[in-house]
């Protein structure tokens, strides 16, 4: 019912703008919908990523009343394509807000709600075709890792040994480790090890204990999630080893941002990849409707250090993340 | 002309010993010695302690398992369930810290093997009162306990009380004369389910079930309420498993226990027990769960493998491990 008077209410609020095009009055009342696919929460990252775009459904939705934000999470590339389909035969978007799950699994079915005249934000990872995005909202995954290894670089003095633990074989870790190895191959450190800990925490503190076990010098170690970090901590903790002089992780977890705040000596920095990217890319829409502010183009995040002096602009207390 | 059978079953076991139920500790030397020759860090205490004290979860877990293949059955869902107990146990250790303080580590324990216990009914019950396949059921209850804990943790993670983190601790750190206590705690559930297994009315139906359950239940035995025993003792494994996990990271989060129901059913199977049922080993899944574990340490210990191909190497050493399995025991 509502959905269907919603619709009439767009449909009649465009045939009244577009016959009068000189009132702008008009604009005010007409009401905007728009739709926000996201992965749902199977881990801490897209937690997060839940709990923003739900926290800015709220925020926007109460600060314009005439749009409607909807939220709709998806625990497959398969899920999220049948999702976008409900979205749009039930809903005359405006707007929609993707985090693809897969880049060439929802190209084509978001250029399918583009052809609608839909304004397409695409957040995090990229579509196979560009072209169909408005906007784009993304962060650096490679300078999470190029950042975290000149701050290495510089503390270690640019020697010493290191090892290394990779998440999920995907793009996004792919490219954190390059531009990691990139810095620190200019350097004289060595990367003593590098393998896959899956961004799980039990995966990583069985890893880290076999590090331990294999080599009896480690100068650093550096874990691309801060999830895995947790892990890493308590076997180096168990194991009593006091060589390790840094342990780093990245995207600022809350937990690790409490360290960072407490000012921990093995762990004074982390990188940011925020699950809060979400709530900027809706934010980012909805001033395309409201305001006289165009969005089109593409928007990085900066992956600035996460030191003591800045952490509290990082630090949301109530996200799951 | 069954139930020859099955009275034939037990008696030709008795003989042919030897080489049969060996196999899996054979297996477990053979990789041991692979695993020195790889890397002399490979034997030193520290390492074979963590790797002997973290492969408690699956040999714990795989006791029950044990239960569960020996009847017939397969529990897909004990890998959700462990997260799910752990989030309740967590939770209940939480609320309950403030008036109780330390105690509440008890109440929680207690708490997580009630918790358990019902969640293997509750699969027993739809299994053998709505007459469906273990395999489908399991399914569903693996995505169900998989959506609770992801709920309970808001798709975060989900952590017990500073206070209690220093108490708890030593359950999966700390040794008792220099044996870890998760080591400890599973040899006794391995005893406890050896005697059962082996010594008790209840284990012999449990195999005979397993073999034949019609045969079974024309000699008597309530089919039913012995499959249903099995899931529940399956439900109170992963309650200790969850016991001795949740000391050490101090956290659930919703991949707590991810895919630990496939490493369960490997490590029972590698261990020699019939996936088919009527055949159960409880020492063997012990080793079985070593064996999968040794191998994972073994591959980070060696250099020889690259990162992308660790997966590939391990699935072909239990490969070749069940052959060699096969064919000691086809002699």
């Amino acid at each position: 019912m509502t959905t269907f008077n919603q619709g009439a209410r767009i449909l009649s609020a465009t045939l009244v703008a577009g016959a009068l095009t000189t009132a702008p009055a008009l604009a005010q009342d007409k009401e905007f919908t728009i739709a926000v696919s996201i992965p749902a929460a199977t881990h801490g990252w897209t937690g997060g990523v839940v709990y923003h775009a739900e926290r800015a459904e709220k925020e926007i939705e109460a600060a314009y009343p005439n749009i409607d934000v909807i939220v709709s999470t998806a625990s497959s590339a398969t899920a999220q394509v049948s999702s976008l389909e409900d979205l749009s035969a039930t809903n005359e978007l405006d707007a929609l807000v993707i985090l693809p799950f897969t880049s060439e699994e929802l190209t084509g079915p978001v250029e399918q709600v583009a052809s609608n005249g839909t304004f397409i934000t695409v957040v995090d990872r990229g579509l196979a075709d560009p072209s169909i995005q408005d906007l784009y909202v993304a962060g650096d995954n490679i300078a999470v890792g190029a950042n975290t290894a000149d701050w290495l670089v510089d503390k270690l003095g640019g020697e010493g040994e290191i090892v290394v633990l990779r998440g999920i074989p995907t793009v996004i870790d792919d490219e954190r480790i390059q531009g990691f190895t990139e810095v620190i191959d200019k350097s004289n450190i060595k990367i003593l090890d590098i393998q896959y800990a899956n961004w799980n925490q039990d995966e990583a503190f069985t890893l880290m204990q076999d590090y331990l076990g294999k080599y009896p010098n480690i100068d650093a170690v550096w874990a691309n999630d801060d999830d895995m970090l947790l892990g890493v901590l308590e076997a180096v903790d168990q194991a009593g080893r006091d060589d390790i002089k840094f342990a780093l992780g990245g995207n600022g977890m809350k937990q690790v941002i409490e360290m960072v705040m407490a000012g921990d000596e093995r762990t004074p920095i982390s990188t940011p990849y925020p699950p809060s990217m979400i709530a900027s890319a809706i934010y980012m829409t909805a001033a395309q409707f409201t305001g006289q502010a165009p969005m089109r183009g593409s928007f990085k995040l900066d992956a600035p250090l996460i030191t003591p002096q800045n952490a509290d602009q990082f630090y949301f207390p109530d996200s799951p993340f | 002309m069954s139930s020859i059978e099955i009275k034939a079953t037990p008696e030709r076991e008795g003989i042919s010993i030897p080489w049969g139920s060996l196999a899996p500790f054979i297996a477990l030397a053979a990789i041991v010695v692979l695993g020195a020759l790889i890397n002399s860090n490979f034997l030193a205490a520290n390492n074979l302690l963590n790797v002997i004290t973290r492969s408690a979860f699956i040999a714990i877990i795989g006791v029950g398992a044990t239960f569960v293949i020996a009847t017939g059955g397969l529990d897909l869902s004990v890998g959700s369930m462990m997260a799910f107990v752990t989030g309740i146990m967590i939770l209940t250790m939480n609320g309950l810290t403030p008036s109780l303080g330390p105690w509440a580590i008890l109440a929680g324990a207690g708490v997580a093997l009630v918790v358990g216990a019902l969640c293997g009914l509750l699969n027993g019950l739809i299994i053998t009162v709505g007459r469906i396949e273990p395999f489908i059921v399991t399914l569903g209850t693996m995505g169900i306990f998989r959506a609770f804990i992801t709920f309970m943790s808001d798709g975060g993670s989900l952590s017990i009380d500073r206070s209690l983190r220093e108490a708890y601790r030593p359950v999966y750190f700390g040794d008792f004369l220099g044996v870890p206590y998760p080591v400890l705690i599973t040899l006794c559930v391995v005893l406890i389910g050896a005697f059962l297994l082996y010594r008790t009315k209840y284990g012999r139906r449990v195999t005979a079930v397993g073999s034949n359950a019609d045969v079974a239940q024309f000699s008597g035995v309530h089919v039913g309420g012995v499959r249903t025993m099995a899931f529940v003792i399956q439900g109170i494994c992963v309650a200790v498993a969850a016991i001795c996990y949740v000391p050490r990271l101090g956290a659930a989060t919703p991949t707590t226990g991810q895919l630990w129901e496939l490493q369960v059913i490997t490590a029972v199977v590698i261990g020699g027990t019939l996936l088919r049922g009527g055949k159960a080993r409880v020492w063997g899944t012990v080793a079985g769960a070593l064996i999968l574990e040794i191998i994972a340490n073994v591959m980070v210990l060696s250099d020889m493998v690259s990162e992308y191909l660790v997966a590939a190497v391990q699935g072909t050493i239990i490969i070749i491990a069940m052959l060699a399995h096969r064919f000691t025991s086809a002699r």
